[in-house]
């Protein structure tokens, strides 16, 4: 991990992989999607909603995952002080927030048809709105803190803070059963979604996942450009 | 109540969502290392 600490070296692998996770990425999302719309049958109780699914689900993951991986890297921060974990959480910050606003949105969505109401105050709902604000905290502290030069400890803290909410909205569904459903599919257990409906998510979680890490890199590069130049405009104000 | 209508609406929301982060970030990227570029040469 702290190979990657110069940014120089952490720049000669992220450039090539942006565009190949972006194209990767976009590939499995057509392909996951196309299967899901138009390859599955539609499910025998909740007939064609069943295909919101494949775009709900990695919407979910990718919000929460993206708090964990801001958790990582203030830990990374806290700990080792490494120099790109507070690029990386502000990197990270608005896709995180993009994809748990989009689990909300779909969420509602899918939940006025199926469940009668487009939002229930339910354990799981709250906490995944809990964590869309959590993001929307982080993105404020993260830019005030980088606007008076600060390292961005205070955004770290309020990262490995938040990472509490994680287990909250993953039990929430068994702490509080109210509206949403249990979990669909476990490590452990397996899935019980039938086999003809589950294979596109796999591809639209990949896809999304792919997309996400590319964004999550283009908005470093750009982060590290700017530092850059900063430095050498404080440079040739000294000089 | 059209199923359809339900879907066609959470993929758009998606869709449009998805592409607005991915085209703010792309752009912001190739600004900002275009102007660090721009900045380098004498």
């Amino acid at each position: 991990m702290h190979g990657y600490a110069n940014p120089a070296r952490f720049l000669r692998i992220a450039r090539p992989a942006t565009g190949w996770l972006f194209g990767v990425g976009l590939l499995l999302l057509l392909a996951g999607s196309w299967g899901g719309l138009a390859m599955t049958p539609p499910d025998y109780l909740q007939g064609e909603t069943v295909r919101i699914l494949y775009i709900h689900v990695p919407a979910a993951w990718l919000g929460m995952a993206g708090w964990a991986s801001i958790a990582a890297a203030s830990i990374s921060q806290l700990v080792w002080r490494h120099p790109l974990a507070a690029v990386a959480g502000r990197a990270i910050a608005p896709a995180g927030a993009t994809f748990a606003a989009l689990c909300l949105a779909t969420g509602s969505i899918w939940g006025r048809p199926t469940w009668g109401t487009w939002w229930e105050w339910d354990g799981r709902l709250t906490s995944m709105l809990i964590l869309f604000f959590l993001y929307l905290g982080y993105i404020a502290l993260a830019s005030a803190e980088r606007e008076r030069g600060g390292e961005g400890r205070m955004a770290a803290l309020f990262g490995l803070v938040g990472a509490i909410n994680l287990p909250i909205i993953h039990y929430s569904v068994l702490w509080w059963r109210t509206l949403h459903q249990g979990q669909s599919i476990s490590i452990s257990e397996g899935s019980s979604i039938a086999p003809e409906l589950l294979w596109p998510l796999p591809l639209t979680m990949f896809g999304f996942t792919a997309i996400f890490a590319a964004v999550a890199l283009m908005r470093m590069r750009a982060d590290l450009a700017r530092q850059k130049m900063e430095a050498r405009l404080r440079r040739s104000a000294a000089e | 109540m059209n199923q359809w209508a339900f879907v066609a609406a959470a993929y758009a929301i998606t869709l449009v969502a998805t592409a607005i982060l991915v085209a703010w970030a792309y752009l912001s990227m190739r600004t900002a290392e275009a102007e660090a570029g721009a900045l380098k040469r004498p």
